[in-house]
C-alpha cells in the first residue's frame, strides 16, 4: 500500500481532530460564560480598554 | 495586554457601552501586508493566465497594469477610510457609517461571499496540487482529494479559532516564502543570474500578439483582476491592529506594491517561457502558470521552489479568506444585521468563534460540491460589487466629513480622480465579465435583490439603530 493512502487517513484522521477540538471548546465557551458577556463586544470601545489597562498597569 | 483579565468583574462594565470581551489589538503592519497579500498571492500562481486565453499575453498585460491601476484606487480609498474607522467588518463598518444601513447590508454579504467562496476555491486547489505531487511522486492510483480539502478548511478554521496573532504571524511566514519563490524564479530564468531563457520575440510575435484584437483586452480584464482581488482585506483587522491610523494605511499600500510587481514578474517569466495557447488554458493546459515555468527551466530545487510557493500561497489565500469572512460576519451580527448571536468573542482567544464555526461547513459544502470555476466567479462578480460601491462610498466620506473635520491615518491625493477611475474601470469590468458569465452576472443581481428585500421588510426592525454607532466619530456636516 503507497503512503498516499496512508496520507489519505492521516488527513481524515486530522480533520476529525481540529473539528472535535472546535466543536469541543465551542460548547464549553458557551457553556461557561453569560451571553451578555460573550456578546458585549461594541465597534470603537477597545480604544478605552487599552486607555484603563494603562491606568490599572501603572501607565504600562 | 497579556496580564491584563478583559473578563475581570473588577473592569465590568468598563467601556462607554459595556464591552466586556472584544477583539484584541496585537497586529502591526507586517500582519496587515499578510494579510492583503496572502489573499492575492494565489492569483499570481494560478488563474491570472484565463486572460491570456481571453485576448493573448499583450491582453494580459493591459489586463495586469489596468487592474493594477483599479486596485491602486481601492488601496487608497480604503486606506483613508479605513484609518478612521478601526473596526472590524471593514467595507461594511465604512458603509453603515457613511452611506446607510442597506448599503451595509449588501456589502457586508459581498465580502462574506467573496471570501467564502475564495476559500473553497482555495481548499479545491490544494486539493488538486497535493493530487499532482502525489502523481510526481509515482502514485499509479486516482488520490482522494477529499481528505485534503477537508483538512486545509478544518485546519486553518482551527489556527483562526485559536487566536488572530498567530494566524496572521503564520500568513507572513507562507507568503514572504511564495513571494521571494517569485522573485528567486524571475532572477533564474531573465538573465540576471547565468542565461537568460525568456522567447518573448518568438513567442508573441505575428498573430500571437493580440490574437483576438481589441476585444479581447477587454475580456482578459475580467481574469484582470485575478492578480489583486483580495487586498481590500486588511481592513477587517481594523479592530485588532495595535495602531489603525499607521498600520493600515502602511500594510494596505504595501501590500499593494508588492502585488504590482509579483504581477509584473509573473506575466513576464511565463509568457517568456510557456506559449500563450497553452498557458491561456488554466483547465486543460497551464494550472499552475509559476509551476509549469519552474519545470520548463529543468532545474529540480526550482521546481520545489516554485511547489511550496504554489501550495503555500493558496493556504495563505484560505486563511485570509477565513478571518476576513468571520470578521464581517461577526461585524453584521454584532450590528444585529443578523442574528446578535454571531456577535460573540471567544473571552479567552479573543476571536469572533462562532462565525469562524459558522462558515465552516458553507466552506466545506461549496469545496466539496461546488465546480471550481462557478465559485471563482461568484467570488469575482461579489468582490467586483464591493469595488463599484467604494469610489461612491469615497465622494460621500469627503463630502460628510470634510479635510479637517475627522483625524485621517492617510489623506489620499487627487480625490476625486482615483473615485472616477475606478468607477470607470468597474464599468469596462462589469462588461468583460457579462462577454462570459453574463447569466451569472444576472443570477448574483436578482439574489443581491431578493436579500436586501428580506432584509428591508424584515431583519431591519431587528438591528438596534442607535447602539450600531458606537465610534467617537464627529457628527456629519450639515446634520
Amino acid at each position: 500500500m503507497s503512503y498516499w493512502i496512508y496520507a489519505q487517513d492521516a488527513a481524515w484522521a486530522l480533520s476529525a481532530v481540529f473539528g472535535l477540538y472546535i466543536v469541543i471548546d465551542w460548547l464549553r465557551t458557551d457553556a461557561s460564560y453569560p451571553e451578555e458577556v460573550l456578546t458585549s463586544s461594541r465597534e470603537g470601545e477597545l480604544e478605552a480598554m487599552t486607555e484603563a489597562q494603562g491606568g490599572h498597569d501603572g501607565g504600562v | 495586554m497579556a496580564e491584563f483579565d478583559i473578563t475581570s468583574n473588577v473592569i465590568d462594565g468598563m467601556g462607554p457601552h459595556g464591552t466586556n470581551v472584544g477583539l484584541l489589538r496585537v497586529l502591526g503592519p507586517a500582519h496587515v501586508w499578510a494579510l492583503g497579500v496572502g489573499i492575492v498571492l494565489v492569483g499570481e500562481y494560478m488563474g491570472w493566465n484565463f486572460a491570456v486565453g481571453k485576448g493573448g499575453a499583450y491582453a494580459a498585460l493591459i489586463a495586469c497594469w489596468f487592474a493594477g491601476i483599479l486596485y491602486t484606487c481601492v488601496a487608497m480609498i480604503d486606506s483613508e477610510v479605513t484609518s478612521t474607522v478601526a473596526a472590524a467588518g471593514g467595507q461594511y463598518t465604512q458603509a453603515k457609517h457613511i452611506i446607510g444601513p442597506l448599503m451595509a447590508f449588501n456589502v457586508g454579504l459581498y465580502l462574506v461571499f467573496a471570501y467564502t467562496m475564495l476559500e473553497a476555491a482555495n481548499a479545491i486547489t490544494a486539493g488538486y496540487l497535493i493530487s499532482a505531487v502525489a502523481s510526481l511522486t509515482g502514485y499509479a492510483g486516482t488520490l482522494d482529494q477529499r481528505p485534503f480539502i477537508v483538512l486545509s478548511i478544518l485546519f486553518l478554521a482551527w489556527l483562526n479559532y485559536r487566536g488572530v496573532l498567530a494566524t496572521l504571524t503564520f500568513n507572513l511566514v507562507i507568503t514572504a516564502i511564495a513571494f521571494t519563490a517569485i522573485i528567486v524564479l524571475f532572477f533564474a530564468t531573465t538573465g540576471v543570474i547565468g542565461t537568460s531563457m525568456m522567447r518573448h520575440a518568438d513567442l508573441m510575435s505575428g498573430p500571437a500578439a493580440l490574437p483576438y484584437g481589441w476585444i479581447g483586452v477587454v475580456a482578459a480584464m475580467h481574469f484582470g483582476l485575478w492578480y489583486y482581488l483580495g487586498i481590500e482585506g486588511t481592513t477587517q483587522a481594523a479592530e485588532e491592529v495595535r495602531s489603525p491610523a499607521r498600520a493600515l494605511p502602511f500594510g494596505t499600500l504595501a501590500g499593494i506594491m508588492t502585488l504590482l510587481i509579483a504581477a509584473t514578474l509573473t506575466w513576464y517569466i511565463c509568457t517568456g517561457l510557456i506559449p500563450w495557447e497553452f498557458l491561456g488554458d488554466g483547465v486543460n493546459g497551464s494550472v499552475a502558470p509559476l509551476f509549469d515555468a519552474a519545470r520548463l527551466t529543468g532545474s529540480q530545487p526550482l521546481l520545489w521552489l516554485l511547489g511550496v510557493g504554489t501550495l503555500f500561497a493558496t493556504l495563505a489565500s484560505a486563511n485570509g479568506c477565513i478571518n476576513d469572512a468571520s470578521r464581517a460576519w461577526f461585524a453584521l451580527g454584532r450590528d444585529k444585521y443578523l442574528p446578535g448571536w454571531f456577535g460573540a468573542v471567544h473571552p479567552k482567544f479573543r476571536t469572533p468563534y462562532r462565525s469562524i464555526v459558522f462558515l465552516v461547513p458553507i466552506a466545506l459544502a461549496f469545496a466539496l460540491e461546488a465546480p471550481l470555476d462557478q465559485v471563482v466567479t461568484f467570488s469575482i462578480l461579489s468582490g467586483l460589487l464591493e469595488y463599484t460601491f467604494m469610489p461612491l462610498n469615497m465622494i460621500q466620506f469627503r463630502k460628510k466629513w470634510p479635510m479637517g473635520s475627522i483625524k485621517r491615518g492617510y489623506e489620499h491625493p487627487f480625490h476625486p480622480l482615483p473615485s472616477v477611475v475606478l468607477l470607470s474601470l468597474c464599468a469596462i469590468t462589469f462588461f468583460a465579465v457579462f462577454l462570459g458569465y453574463g447569466t451569472q452576472l444576472v443570477a448574483m443581481i436578482a439574489f443581491y435583490i431578493v436579500a436586501s428585500l428580506w432584509f428591508h421588510f424584515w431583519r431591519y426592525r431587528f438591528v438596534s439603530r442607535a447602539a450600531q454607532f458606537t465610534m467617537p466619530w464627529p457628527r456629519p456636516k450639515g446634520y
